[in-house]
């Protein structure tokens, strides 16, 4: 052992003379380690967002929320390889996409950081903005359409989102600072919330949940039913899964573990999902009388939505305002959605991602402050420049995201089927859509 | 006085309920069962390998009725369980020697009711 360590030591030292790290390639070591490192943690998210919406759904459906999780991952990965990527960080043209590195070409292994770095932290990103949607179609949509799904969100509809304001194309270029939209509140969450509501939309309900009560079943009152998740602490794993990787989804987008920033930016993210959850909680107990653990766990996700795109630009005491508000806004969109609009979202996806997304990339024009990074926002003495460009790019992404989703969803539909019958529906999708049961030798409960 | 036991697929519980309550019959035990008829059973596969399900599931109802309400409970039952399809599951009815209500005390026709 001291033999080894004087070995060591000795090596040390000649490598230091004689130069075989400079400073420079020791930066791009240590960005390289640590952007591969926050992939990893963001790779990780996709089990979390697997726990999450089986816990939220009944058992009977838990093999089928397995498989769209695992097959968004594979397909959306493959997609993102040969065209997503390149649409998004390819050669710009006119502001609208890229047009180079298809299928990963021209990148290379040298002393600079690669291409395939940033790759496979960008793919996780993709396959977040995918996986989304599957929470908000839970429990009645085909698993052939959604695996058509998951090649255009991950291959196109995301990608161009991206392109726009991570990739140098029209957003990113609209006013002094472009949009700032960080780690991707609106790229990644918003995508996937707007997507999963133009999905749950073109679906319509889950059997048995909004029933009108009238004689004929026709006409009368319509009744919003709950229908509950079958296991709260997969629920609650899923959640600490996503928290966890989250400190790689916001820190890791330095993409330089050379960018000291990481620190203050897993703080703030930490901040803003702890304030989510009191937010959520305090408006959940107030309205049902009980603290709901189902929205005190949406909660955690809405502030950690929140803090996405600011996490870099906010100081710690604003990303607890913006995560708190994520936390109520959550509860209270939950509730709109399922009462008002009617819109069946098993998960909460389109609240917690689309509309919370929206409120973080909005909270960057009101609470940046130039010191942590960017521009001074709105309360900041910032005026309502960064603000007005935050508003359209949520707009600009709405636009595109729900309006291309919906027509996707509708030509699937229309060609190899949307949803499925009303008895599949009712005997789940585990039996009917791949011949097995997610709890053999436990007692599950078909009827509802 | 009747005791209807009825054995219906699990998931048309819900339509066999919303036609017993268009009856005005609101009152009722249901369990799971595993059993076997004419239907015989499915495949399910695991991992390629084809298992042989020959216990199904189904649910069982039990439903104590007055002798007016024997008929339309059984026609609601039937209405909202069959498909045509075989594996609709099966009606008994037996005759129900008593009936006590435990927290009153009361016996017979008023039990039921």
């Amino acid at each position: 052992m001291r033999r080894f360590l004087i070995t060591a030591g000795a090596l040390l030292v000649f490598g230091a003379v004689y130069g075989f790290a400079d400073s420079n390639s020791n930066a791009v070591a240590i960005d390289t380690v640590w952007t591969l490192m926050a992939a990893v943690l963001v790779f990780l998210m996709q089990a979390g967002f697997a726990m999450l919406e089986t816990g939220f759904t009944r058992a009977k459906n838990a093999a089928n929320i397995m498989m769209k999780n695992l097959m968004d991952f594979s397909i959306g990965t493959l997609a993102f390889w040969a065209i997503g990527f390149g649409i998004m960080f390819g050669a710009d043209a006119a502001g609208l996409l890229g047009t180079s590195k298809f299928f990963l070409s021209g990148a290379v292994v040298d002393d600079a950081f690669s291409d395939f770095t940033f790759w496979v932290f960008q793919v996780m990103f993709a396959a977040t903005a995918a996986t989304i949607v599957s929470g908000a179609v839970a429990e009645r949509t085909q698993f052939k359409a959604y695996l058509v799904y998951s090649v255009f969100i991950s291959g196109l509809i995301y990608p161009v989102v991206g392109h726009w304001i991570w990739g140098g194309g029209w957003l990113s270029n609209l006013g002094p600072n472009g949009v700032m939209d960080f780690a991707g509140s609106t790229v990644v969450h918003s995508v996937g919330g707007w997507a999963g509501l133009a999905g749950a939309m073109v679906l319509g309900a889950r059997e048995g949940k909004y029933v009108r009560n009238g004689a004929n079943g026709q006409s009368g009152k319509v009744m919003v039913n709950a229908i509950q998740g079958h296991n709260m602490p997969l629920a609650a794993l899923g959640v600490f899964l996503l928290w966890f990787g989250w400190f790689g989804f916001n820190a890791g987008s330095t993409v330089a573990g050379t960018d000291l920033s990481i620190a203050a930016i897993a703080v703030t993210t930490n901040l803003a999902a702890a304030a989510g959850v009191v937010g959520a909680l305090i408006v959940a107990w107030i309205i049902s009388g009980k603290p709901d653990p189902t929205f005190a766990l949406n909660g955690a996700i809405a502030g950690l939505v929140a803090i996405t795109a600011g996490c870099a630009n906010l100081a710690p005491g604003s990303a607890v305002i913006v995560g708190f508000l994520g936390g109520v806004l959550v509860v209270l969109s939950v509730q709109f959605i399922d009462r008002v609009l009617q819109v069946d979202d098993p998960v909460g996806a389109i609240s917690a991602h689309g509309v919370v997304g929206a409120w973080g990339t909005i909270a960057v024009g009101l609470f940046a402050q130039e010191k942590f990074g960017g521009v001074n926002g709105l309360f900041f003495g910032g005026g309502f420049g960064q603000l007005g460009v935050q508003i359209v790019g949520v707009v600009a992404v709405f636009a595109w995201t729900f309006v291309t989703s919906l027509l996707l969803f509708k030509i699937i539909k229309a060609t190899v089927g949307l949803r499925v019958s009303r008895d599949e529906e009712l005997r789940g999708l585990d039996i009917e859509e791949h011949g097995t049961e997610a709890y053999t030798d436990f007692e599950v409960y078909t009827t509802r | 006085m009747k005791l209807i036991i009825a054995y219906v697929q699990p998931h048309k519980l819900n339509d066999v309920k919303q036609e017993l309550f268009k009856e005005e019959v609101g009152k009722m035990s249901v369990t799971n069962a595993l059993g076997c008829g004419q239907q015989m059973g499915y495949t399910e596969t695991y991992r390629g390998v084809q298992i042989e399900v020959n216990l199904l599931k189904k649910v069982r109802m039990e439903i104590a009725v007055n002798d007016e309400f024997l008929e339309r409970t059984i026609d609601a039952i039937v209405r909202g369980a069959r498909t045509g399809e075989i594996g609709d599951g099966k009606i008994f009815v037996v005759e129900l020697n008593q009936c006590i209500r435990i927290r009153s005390g009361e016996v017979g026709k008023v039990a039921i009711g």
